[in-house]
């Protein structure tokens, strides 16, 4: 790994380290603009507000369409995974929109670390930048393993710590929307109240106090009050969850509206939170010393910050429980077990035992109508996604997978045809159902 | 067509259509009677088709209340817009079974475009064909235009075949590149016919099944399936089905149509026969298509001067009449079409040829010869002739030409031709797309487009066909195209799908073509070019091959690129011309090539036998020509062409791949000693790097070992059907091919640790293994009933620490017997030792073999893979033939300690390709070093690496060859990277002295 030492020359104003690589100083924070490429819609516009008390000036980009392929096709190897060409043809597109002054941006990308292709998305990005000839744009890295840091670009524990919050936040309105939005009576009150609270709670991170946990645990049940309060007519609808690699799992643009459609042919959607992945992320910290006897001090902090978080989570599952209304997310230390028997918790690569664990879950859960989204060619997904389904199958009858490869070429009437597929045998089940 | 039941509770009126890719289907029931049916050919234009069904069967039902419901992967469209019933197709299918058939245990259903495999026991379960999977209909009917039958015709063929050659089965642009050598080859038309009915049920147990067993009572259904007795035939053979076990029914071709008749019946909402001609005929198709791009020209006078532009680069012609003296014979004998120049002792045109070589080159150049000889009698004399392309050897063997040319340096030679000072030419031919970047007069990179990318001319004429038009007529309609579809720029599968969808959405076909042809640009230039920008390719770019005749296709590359280009009028005979050039330069007085006399007795026959030469055991096809001559081909290696001298200097030539399978060979002998368990190691991926040190261990432990051996086809086809992921590599795939067959050899104990980390050589920033390498040990796990059998050890090991690795190993092996853990500790480095040794036996062989290369002037070539590329089913035993082409093989790992790449614009981050940089780094710092990178088809992480392998060759003015492998055994196009290889580093060595 690359040490970032604080010597570096300045060439037209623009720092470089002695790799060549673009910097990101402490004084680019004022003027700098940095553009992050929109991953999870509510979530992000909650951590672009928290990066902007943070000091930075935050922009999302929610372009769509095929452009963004096709200039991801354009400057990265086309048999890299579709979230790669994705992300950095979104931002290639921005840089090269004539939107911004390419000397006062950023650009922002996230960093799982770790055996996967996904490891290299920064550098991917990088060369991206030098083949338009545009490397003085520096590159930040976000990323829970210390990779690649930038000297404007660090964050304290406190900072992630509230960063952490969001994610509760997201998550939480992302769970009621999605529990809502196909029963509510009212066409488009779930949608609206997400907006209100994002902007409420956007508001909010303007005084530290309301930073404070207890202030934010203390937000929780309101939240769930105000959605318990959309009228809906509760039919019964096929359930439906997402899993998947990260990028295409959440993304509209890497999934082709995925919820979007399954709303409109009926269904209800259950997508696991983004926080899980955090812990995920973090408990392999832990799993690096129980398995290999590797880094023991990280395995030590990573285990109590584990736990720190994984409280805070059965907040959120006790304020929904309280409602008696909405079904809550599961504890993670229940998504770790559930996996059991199934796949080792040594499959660590990519979204790793966590999806088979999510699969497992949502059947257990009553979510048996499972969509496995994927990159089309992905590593880790040929084992934990694909490989584990047979089994999953066999011991669990009610289970009916579907895995949808995304890709930049793979059109939307195939993929929406094997979904179809899917909610057709969702839907009879729902009628046998019924008829016993 | 009467079925024979009773399929409806109440009598009524049900209509069920199915709008397929290529077909509408209809079945429409009256009374429980089947009174009206059809199956037809849409070619695009849904409305009109199906609107023309309707009015046909109004007369049957004019007051009837008919409940009606679509189906299939073009009528979801046509439902949604007419808010009528939907019925997914393969939901259909079961519905139909479990009415009409209610004892069948699976059911196989090809389609045009789709394949799917329902099993009835325990549930019903479905499945669909992936993205990445063309063994369908439209497959067929690529692989009939290919042969130059129809479908019809390929069907007849299959019936008379005698062998079955070995296609790969994953997708069309796959079996496509296996076909097409076999046909130049001269193997015979109905083996090959057979042999991808073959290829389509071996996709269908492997891709489909993927697990699940298709036995029982087994209903084949869809168009193909009822029309093509060939394939029946296959998929009863292969998956030994008798008659009673095989159903064919003759309803196959509709029975989606009548399953969506069933679920019709269910619905609760009818209408009148006018009504629902009314609804579709309100079905707008009017342009909805929504990703188009600019049209190629904006007006016909734009045209004209595009035109008038391109006709500026010509070569003059003569008539053969009032020339007399010498002339130059220039053939390419492609992959799919065949060329002929004859040139002018100044470089004049007397004639020349152009044409698809329907399957049959020989016969073609034969004819071709004929009609020269006859034009230029007596007074024109042929002085030399030289041939190129894929038929190369065979050709001149054939017709005694007096040299063959590499295809690269013909083109070359021919665009010197036109530009003198040319930056890059570039190639699309049939088949292949070439790109050359030269500098200082020669060439200075050859990119060649992948077997997976071959989005080249003869796709583009197979859609034109598929869609009922000419090649001529389709690319004109493009040409003033008012809104080309963006359809992407992947590979020819991918792009099946985008063209269907855009149909859905109303494009024409005018638009369609023009986006094929700005597709197959965009593929050339960001897959296979791989530059983001049009300088990088220099200012002087000629353009040539086949498919640039199209003008849609040269303009769409002017687009993109932003920049006029030349294409000389004679784009599709580059090759030919150059080789004719190449003859005038030979400088020799009469060439060998064949007389009219010899000419007119000339004849061809062709027999295919196995060579026995070594455990390859390659498909040769044996081409015998009247004079006695032979010529044989499909052979790996040189042995079965000849056993004279080559071979005897190729074996003297170091080879550190045959070094080191000569190494596991050693390894793979065990011995079983009673009453001690054994223990069995599955040899792909990771065990190509420990099996040493896991053979060791385990012997000094005391237990017997098993190693499964090299890989071969029969041993990969025992586990193939357990296969979950049809796009994972194939060493991947292998895996559980060596799984049963350890399991077949009787192991108490099947051994496949979990490594997220590889052995740690400090030569990158970490050293993990690829998700694949470390993990598939847990989808065997879960994908292999079989290993319930025994124990099956899979533990998570770290490699790197004996304290960790003795803990692990403890624990994992206490399973099957006592360890003492005193032994186990003195075990760990008893195999340590052991496979230092190994590595240190590896290295100091690769030194060896690089003093050889010095010391007798010979290129070293590194052929940086991953370890398991040494398996000669894996890497289809390239090193042989570089070898054979003079080259000292090295491998990755015997060369990596001897450099150390820096600062990488990439995480390098995986041990096995760590040493790929390292080795790299060795080969571009040193002279006589070369280096081809080998890359397993679906190697994620070889997306990464290859960008990075080129720069690191590049920036030391090296050549950069990359060769895609995977299930595919024909090493034609590999055999043209080689040689081009070699040709230009021949060609620099000229320039440098």
């Amino acid at each position: 790994m690359k040490e970032r030492k604080m010597n570096y020359k300045v060439i037209d104003g623009v720092a470089y380290d002695e790799h060549g690589d673009a910097l990101f100083l402490e004084e680019n924070k004022k003027d700098y603009t940095l553009l992050v490429p929109t991953m999870l819609p509510i979530h992000f516009a909650l951590l672009k507000q928290m990066l902007k008390e943070f000091g930075y000036s935050v922009e999302l980009l929610e372009s769509k369409g095929m452009e963004v392929a096709q200039t991801g096709l354009k400057y990265v190897h086309n048999d890299t995974c579709y979230p790669a060409t994705l992300v950095i043809g979104q931002l290639m597109d921005a840089v090269l929109s004539g939107k911004y002054d390419t000397h006062k941006i950023a650009l922002v990308i996230s960093q799982t670390g770790g055996g996967c292709r996904a490891s290299n998305y920064l550098f991917l990005l990088k060369k991206a930048l030098k083949k338009a000839g545009l490397s003085y744009i520096p590159v930040l890295s976000f990323n829970f393993s210390g990779l690649d840091t930038q000297p404007g670009f660090r964050f304290t524990i406190p900072q992630f710590y509230n960063l952490a919050k969001c994610l509760l936040y997201g998550d939480l309105l992302m769970l009621l929307k999605n529990q809502c939005l196909p029963y509510e009576v009212n066409k488009g009150e779930a949608d609206r109240l997400v907006q209100f609270w994002v902007e409420k709670l956007s508001n909010e991170f303007k005084d530290k106090k309301n930073l404070k946990y207890k202030h934010v645990k203390a937000n929780f049940e309101p939240i769930v009050e105000s959605f318990s309060k959309i009228e809906l007519n509760v039919v019964p609808k096929p359930k439906v969850g997402i899993v998947g690699e990260i990028f295409v799992k959440y993304s509209p643009l890497g999934n082709n509206d995925l919820e979007d459609f399954l709303y409109r042919e009926g269904a209800e959607v259950y997508v696991p939170g983004l926080l899980d992945f955090m812990l995920y992320c973090i408990y392999n910290n832990v799993i690096d010393y129980d398995f290999y006897g590797m880094k023991k001090i990280k395995a030590v902090v990573s285990k109590l910050i584990y736990k720190f978080l994984l409280k805070k989570e059965q907040d959120i599952i006790d304020a929904v429980k309280k409602s008696g209304k909405f079904v809550p997310p599961s504890l993670f230390d229940d998504t770790i077990k559930s996996r059991k028997g199934y796949i080792s918790k040594g499959v660590k690569m990519g979204e790793g035992w966590l999806l088979t664990a999510e699969m497992i879950e949502l059947v257990e859960r009553g979510f048996g109508n499972i969509i496995c989204t994927q990159p089309f060619g992905c590593l880790p997904n040929h084992i934990v996604g694909k490989g584990m389904m047979k089994e999953i199958r066999e011991r669990n009858p009610e289970a009916n997978i579907i895995a949808i490869d995304y890709d930049a070429s793979a059109s939307k009437i195939n993929q929406e045809n094997r979904i179809k597929l899917m909610l057709s045998n969702a839907k009879e089940k729902l009628l046998e159902n019924k008829e016993d | 067509m009467n079925l024979n039941k009773q399929i409806f509770k109440n009598s009524g009126t049900y209509l069920g259509i199915d709008v397929g890719s290529t077909t509408v289907k209809l079945a429409l029931f009256k009374d429980n009677e089947l009174i009206y049916h059809s199956y037809n050919r849409h070619l695009s234009m849904i409305k009109s088709k199906v609107l023309e069904e309707l009015k046909k069967i109004k007369p049957l039902i004019e007051d009837d209340d008919v409940y009606i419901s679509f189906s299939g992967s073009s009528g979801l469209g046509v439902a949604n817009e007419l808010g009528l019933p939907f019925v997914q197709e393969v939901f259909a299918t079961s519905e139909l079974v479990k009415t009409l058939e209610k004892d069948t245990n699976v059911v196989v259903e090809l389609g045009g475009e789709d394949a799917k495999v329902i099993f009835f026991d325990n549930g019903t379960d479905e499945r669909m064909n992936g993205t990445c999977a063309g063994g369908t209909g439209a497959f067929i009917d690529q692989m009939s235009t290919l042969m130059n039958v129809n479908t019809a015709e390929l069907d007849e063929l299959s019936l008379k075949s005698e062998k079955i050659y070995p296609i790969a089965s994953r997708c069309g642009v796959f079996a496509k590149t296996d076909i097409q050598p076999l046909l130049n080859q001269g193997a015979r038309k109905e083996d090959i016919a057979a042999s991808i009915y073959q290829a389509i049920v071996n996709q269908t147990i492997s891709g489909l099944a993927q697990g699940r067993k298709i036995e029982g009572k087994v209903m084949f259904l869809g168009g193909p399936l009822h029309f093509l007795k060939g394939l029946r035939r296959q998929f009863k053979e292969t998956l030994n089905l008798d008659d009673e076990h095989a159903i064919f029914p003759e309803y196959a071709p509709i029975s989606v149509a009548i399953g969506s008749a069933i679920f019709a019946s269910k619905q609760r909402s009818h209408y009148k026969i006018n009504e629902l001609i009314e609804k579709v005929k309100s079905i707008d198709t009017s342009k909805k298509v929504t990703n188009t791009l600019e049209p190629l020209f904006v007006d016909e006078k734009e045209y004209e001067e595009f035109c008038v532009r391109h006709s500026k680069a010509t070569v003059e012609e003569i008539d053969v009449k009032n020339y007399t003296g010498k002339a130059y014979l220039g053939i390419d004998c492609g992959s799919t079409t065949t060329k002929l120049v004859l040139l002018s002792e100044d470089d004049k045109i007397l004639y020349s040829y152009y044409s698809s070589n329907k399957g049959n080159p020989v016969e073609i150049i034969k004819e071709q010869l004929e009609t020269i000889y006859s034009i230029i009698e007596d007074k024109i004399q042929i002085a030399g002739s030289v041939v190129t392309g894929y038929g190369e050897e065979l050709i001149k063997k054939a017709f005694s030409v007096d040299e063959g040319f590499v295809e690269t340096l013909a083109h070359y030679t021919a665009a010197k031709h036109f530009n003198p000072n040319v930056d890059y030419i570039l190639d699309i031919g049939g088949q292949d797309i070439k790109c050359f970047k030269i500098r200082k007069n020669s060439i200075d990179s050859i990119n060649l487009n992948e077997a997976c990318s071959s989005g080249c001319g003869s796709f583009i004429e197979t859609f034109a066909k598929s869609l009922g038009y000419d090649i001529k007529e389709f690319s004109t309609l493009g040409i003033f195209a008012k809104k080309p579809v963006d359809l992407g720029s992947r590979c020819t599968v991918f792009m099946n799908s985008s063209v269907k969808q855009a149909q859905k959405d109303g494009a024409d076909v005018g638009d369609i073509s023009a986006g094929l042809s700005i597709s197959v640009v965009k593929n050339a230039i960001y897959k296979v070019i791989r530059e983001a920008s049009a300088s990088a390719l220099g200012k002087n770019i000629i353009v040539q091959g086949g498919t640039f005749l199209n003008d849609s296709v040269l303009r769409a590359f002017e687009r993109e690129l932003g920049r006029n280009v030349i294409r000389p009028v004679i784009s599709g005979l580059m090759g030919a011309f150059g080789c004719a050039l190449r003859a005038k330069n030979l400088g020799i007085e009469k060439s060998t090539i064949i007389s009219y006399d010899d000419l007119k007795r000339f004849t061809h026959t062709s027999k295919m036998v196995r060579c026995n030469g070594c455990g390859n055991h390659c498909n040769l096809t044996i081409n015998l020509f009247n004079d006695g001559n032979r010529f044989i081909s499909g052979n790996q290696c040189e042995k079965g062409a000849s056993l004279g001298e080559t071979h005897a200097d190729m074996l003297q030539i170091p080879n550190m791949f045959k070094y080191k399978r000569d190494k596991f060979e050693a390894l793979f002998k065990t011995e079983r000693i009673e009453g001690r368990k054994t223990i069995g190691i599955p040899m792909s991926l990771g065990m190509y790097e420990l099996a040493v040190f896991w053979k060791t261990l385990f012997e000094e432990l005391g237990f017997n070992t098993e190693l499964s051996g090299f890989t071969t086809k029969k041993l990969y086809a025992k586990g193939q059907y357990t296969i979950p992921s049809d796009t994972v590599c194939y060493p991947a795939k292998v895996m559980h091919g060596h799984i049963i067959e350890l399991l077949e050899r009787k192991v108490d104990a099947i051994f496949y640790p979990s490594l997220t980390y590889n052995v740690d050589e400090k030569i990158g920033d970490n050293n993990y293994n690829c998700p694949v390498v470390a993990y598939y040990s847990e989808l065997l796990r879960s994908n292999l009933d079989e290993l319930k059998e025994v124990e099956y050890l899979y533990p998570y090991l770290n490699i790197n620490s004996a304290k960790e690795l003795e803990k692990g190993l403890y624990k994992s092996l206490s399973k099957i017997a006592k360890i003492d853990k005193k032994q186990l500790k003195k075990a760990i480095k008893t195999a340590q030792i052991a496979y230092e040794k190994w590595k240190f036996d590896i290295r100091y062989e690769g030194k060896k073999a690089l003093e050889f290369a010095k010391e007798t002037g010979r290129y070293a070539l590194i052929l940086a893979g991953r370890p398991y590329h040494i398996d000669p089913e894996i890497s289809h035993g390239i090193d042989k033939l570089v070898t054979s082409l003079g080259f000292v093989v090295l491998s990755e790992d015997s060369v990596s300690n001897l450099a150390q790449a820096k600062n990488l614009n990439v995480l390098n981050q995986w041990t096995f390709h760590a040493r790929m940089y390292n080795a790299a780094k060795f080969a571009s710092e040193n002279d006589g070093v070369e280096l081809v990178q080998l890359v397993s088809f679906g190697c994620g992480i070889d997306a990464i690496t290859s960008d990075e392998m080129r720069s690191i060759m590049e920036n030391d003015n090296k050549l950069y060859t990359q060769i895609k492998i995977d299930e595919i055994t024909n090493l034609g196009a590999v055999k043209i990277r080689l040689r081009s290889l070699k040709g230009v580093l021949d060609e620099r060595k000229k320039n440098e002295l």
